[in-house]
C-alpha cells in the first residue's frame, strides 16, 4: 500500500509499504477514505518529538471502511467508522473512569519505559505518533490496523459525508474538552490563544456552552477572520498588548478562563522564548511555553486554565507564584476522545456544530508531502488539509 | 559482537529470574512488609552499592483475586505473557521451565511449588542441581473499591559460579527487573483485555515472531 512515512526533520514521503494485517483478536483493518494532517503532526515534522524512526507511518486523524475484522472485533465489514487518535482498551481502571487517554494497556509493555521515565507514568498509545506512544502505524495511508476496534471507532450513518465527521477523531473533541476543562459558565469571558483547528473548535465549543464573550488571539488574519465568523472577538497579538486588551475587554476583572490551544511551538516574541528555542534544538526538554505563561498572567484570580495545546518536556521561568497566589485551577491532557464521540456526533447531525468551515485544502494522499510543507509554511491560508487516498494525483479539488 | 552476546544472555537470565532457592529468600519474604522503620516493601529499599538480587513489582489488575490466582496457578499459562519462557510443563510434582538461552538454545529449570494458599499466594523454587537458583512468589490482594486485585511478584536469584555466572550476574543488575516489569504488564493486558498489545504492522513483525526468527 501507499503511506506517508517520516524520514527526518522536514522530510516526509509517500512510500510503498506492506499492507497491515490482523494480529490480535480485537483488531480491525480499515481502508482509509479520509485522513487529515494535524497541527501536532507538525511537531513530528519539525523533529521536536523524540522516538520517531525513519519509515514510521504518520497520521492520527482518519476514518475509513472496515475491510477485515479479528475474531473479537464488534465491527462489521463495510461499516464506515471514525477512529479516535487515542488507543484505549476499554478494560483498565482509567478506561473505566473514562480517562481514555490514560489507558494502561494500549502502549506495548516494552515501549512503556520511555515515557515512564520522562513522566513518572507511561503514556497511552496514539496512532502514528512516535514510539513514546507505542509506535503504532498511522492512518495517512491506504490501510490501517486498528487495535481494540470494539472500543474506539464510532460507526457513521451513511447520510453524513466524511468531512462532517472526520474531525471526531481528534480536533473536535480536543477543542470541546479544551472548553470543558475551562469550565465555561454562562456569564464568562473566555480567552483562547491560537486559532488553528483546535483553537477554532474550542471557540465554537465555548460559544455552544454559553460563554458570554469569547476572545480569540492569533496573528494570522484569515484565522482570526474564521474565529470572528464563529462569533468570537479577536486580538492580533502582533498589533496589540494582549494582557492590556484582555483586562479592558473583561471590564478590568480579567478573563474568567483561558485556553492555551497553541502548545510548545508558540511564535511569541518573549525573550525567554528564544532561549527555549535554543534549548529545544539540543533535544527534548525545553518547551516554548510563552503562551501558557501569558495566559496564566491574564486570567483573573480564581480563574481556570485549560491546556489542550501539546507540551512534551520541561519549561523554566514558569509563573508559579501567579498560579498559587491567584488560586488558579489548571486542567489539561490528551483528549479522552471516546468520552465525547457519541454526543458530538449528535451535535454534528443536529447542526449545533459545524466542522467543515476550516477545511482549506483537499489533496490526494500522493501529495501528502506538499500538504505538510504548505500546512507548515502557510498557516494563514492552509488552515486544515484533508488527504484522500482515492483521489487521483491529477485531480485538483479544493 | 560482544555486546550482542551480553544482551542475549541478559534476556535468558531475565527469564530465569522468573523461575523462582536459598534459605535467605524465605526469610526475606516473611520480612517483606516489616523490613524496617517504615511500611514500604523491602524491595523498594535504597540499595547503596550492593547487587541486591531481590526484586519485586506490583500491578493492579481489574479482575477478581480468584480469577487471577487460578490463571497463574495453571503454570502452563505463564509463557503467554513471560517473554523468555518458551514452555512450562508438568513432570510429576515438579514443573520444567523451558527458558530461552543465547544462540537459539534453551535451558530447562526444574521447579517445585513450596507454598500455595488459595486466592492469596503461590511460591515456587528451583530444585537442587539447577544452574541457577531462583525463588519466586506471587501474591494477590484486594484493591480498594472496584479496582480489582493488587498482584505482587517478588523474585530472588543466585547466579552460577564461573565466567558465565559473572556475565549473568552483571546482566542481572538491570535486566531481570525490566523483564519482570514487562511480564507483569503483559499479564495485566492479557487479563484485562484478552490480548497483549503490539504495535506491529504485520504478523511477522511482532516481537515473538522476530525472536523465533533469531533463534533459527
Ligand atoms: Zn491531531
Ligand atoms: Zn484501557
Amino acid at each position: 500500500m501507499r503511506a506517508l512515512a517520516w524520514h527526518g526533520t522536514h522530510d516526509v514521503r509517500v512510500d510503498t509499504v506492506p499492507d497491515p494485517e490482523i494480529i490480535n483478536p480485537r483488531d480491525a483493518i480499515l481502508k482509509i477514505t479520509s485522513t487529515a494532517i494535524c497541527g501536532s503532526d507538525l511537531h513530528l515534522y519539525d523533529g521536536v518529538i523524540p522516538g520517531v524512526q525513519p519509515g514510521d507511518v504518520l497520521g492520527h486523524e482518519f476514518m475509513g471502511e472496515v475491510v477485515e475484522t479479528g475474531s473479537d472485533s464488534t465491527l462489521e465489514k463495510g461499516q464506515r467508522v471514525v477512529v479516535p487518535f487515542t488507543i484505549s482498551c476499554g478494560g483498565c481502571f482509567h478506561c473505566k473512569i473514562q480517562q481514555y487517554s490514560a489507558c494502561e494497556n494500549s502502549n506495548p509493555a516494552e515501549k512503556q519505559d520511555m515515557s515512564a521515565s520522562l513522566y513518572g507514568h507511561p503514556m497511552a498509545a496514539l496512532f502514528g505518533y512516535s514510539h513514546l506512544t507505542g509506535g503504532y502505524s498511522g492512518g495517512q495511508a491506504e490501510y490501517v490496523r486498528v487495535p481494540f476496534s470494539d472500543v474506539g471507532p464510532i460507526v457513521i450513518p451513511d447520510h453524513l459525508e466524511d468531512e462532517k465527521v472526520l474531525f471526531l477523531s481528534d480536533i473536535l473533541p480536543t477543542g470541546w474538552m479544551g472548553a470543558e476543562n475551562a469550565e465555561i459558565q454562562p456569564d464568562d469571558t473566555v480567552a483562547v490563544w491560537g486559532c488553528g483547528p483546535v483553537g477554532l473548535f474550542a471557540i465554537q465549543s465555548a460559544i455552544v456552552m454559553g460563554a458570554s464573550k469569547v476572545i480569540a488571539i492569533d496573528h494570522y488574519p484569515n484565522r482570526l477572520n474564521l474565529a470572528k465568523q464563529l462569533g468570537a472577538e479577536t486580538i492580533d497579538f502582533r498589533k496589540t498588548d494582549v494582557r492590556e486588551a484582555l483586562m479592558e475587554m473583561s471590564g478590568g476583572i480579567g478573563v474568567d478562563a483561558v485556553i492555551d490551544a497553541v502548545g510548545m511551538e508558540a511564535h511569541g516574541f518573549a525573550v525567554d522564548n528564544m532561549l527555549d528555542i535554543a534549548k529545544q534544538k539540543i533535544g527534548m526538554g525545553a518547551d516554548r511555553a510563552s503562551v501558557l505563561k501569558q495566559a496564566i498572567l491574564a486570567v483573573r484570580p480564581g480563574g481556570r486554565v485549560s491546556i489542550p495545546g501539546v507540551y512534551g518536556g520541561m519549561t523554566d521561568k514558569f509563573p508559579l507564584g501567579a498560579l498559587m497566589e491567584k488560586g488558579l485551577q489548571v486542567r489539561s491532557g490528551q483528549t479522552h476522545v471516546q468520552r465525547y464521540t457519541k454526543d458530538l456526533l449528535e451535535k454534528i447531525e443536529d447542526g449545533t456544530l459545524d466542522t467543515t468551515f476550516l477545511i482549506s485544502h483537499r489533496l490526494p494522499l500522493e501529495d501528502a508531502a506538499r500538504g505538510y510543507k504548505c500546512f507548515h509554511d502557510e498557516q494563514d491560508s492552509w488552515t486544515k488539509v484533508v488527504l484522500k487516498p482515492d483521489m487521483s494525483a491529477g485531480e485538483k479539488a479544493t | 559482537m560482544e555486546k550482542r552476546q551480553e544482551i542475549g544472555i541478559a534476556g535468558t537470565v531475565a527469564g530465569l529470574a522468573l523461575v523462582a532457592g536459598g534459605a535467605a529468600f524465605g526469610a526475606m519474604l516473611s520480612r517483606r512488609h516489616k523490613g524496617g522503620s517504615d511500611d514500604a516493601p523491602l524491595f523498594t529499599r535504597r540499595k547503596p552499592g550492593t547487587d541486591n538480587p531481590i526484586l519485586g513489582r506490583t500491578v493492579t489488575i481489574r479482575k477478581g483475586r480468584s480469577e487471577l490466582y487460578e490463571f497463574w496457578r495453571d503454570f502452563e499459562n505463564l509463557p503467554r505473557f513471560m517473554e523468555n519462557v518458551d514452555e512450562i510443563r508438568k513432570d510429576g510434582d515438579a514443573r520444567i521451565w523451558v527458558i530461552k538461552a543465547p544462540a537459539g538454545q534453551t535451558v530447562e529449570v526444574r521447579t517445585e511449588v513450596v507454598s500455595d494458599v488459595e486466592n492469596q499466594t503461590i511460591a515456587w523454587r528451583s530444585v537442587e542441581g539447577s544452574d541457577i537458583e531462583t525463588n519466586g512468589e506471587v501474591t494477590f490482594a484486594d484493591a480498594p473499591g472496584d479496582r480489582g486485585t493488587r498482584v505482587s511478584l517478588v523474585m530472588f536469584y543466585d547466579p552460577p559460579a564461573g565466567s558465565l555466572g559473572r556475565v549473568i550476574a552483571k546482566a542481572f543488575q538491570r535486566e531481570p527487573e525490566v523483564q519482570a516489569r514487562h511480564d507483569l504488564k503483559r499479564f495485566k493486558m492479557l487479563m484485562e483485555t484478552g490480548e497483549i498489545a503490539t504495535s506491529a504492522h504485520r504478523k511477522d513483525n511482532t516481537r515473538k515472531a522476530k525472536q523465533q526468527e533469531n533463534e533459527q
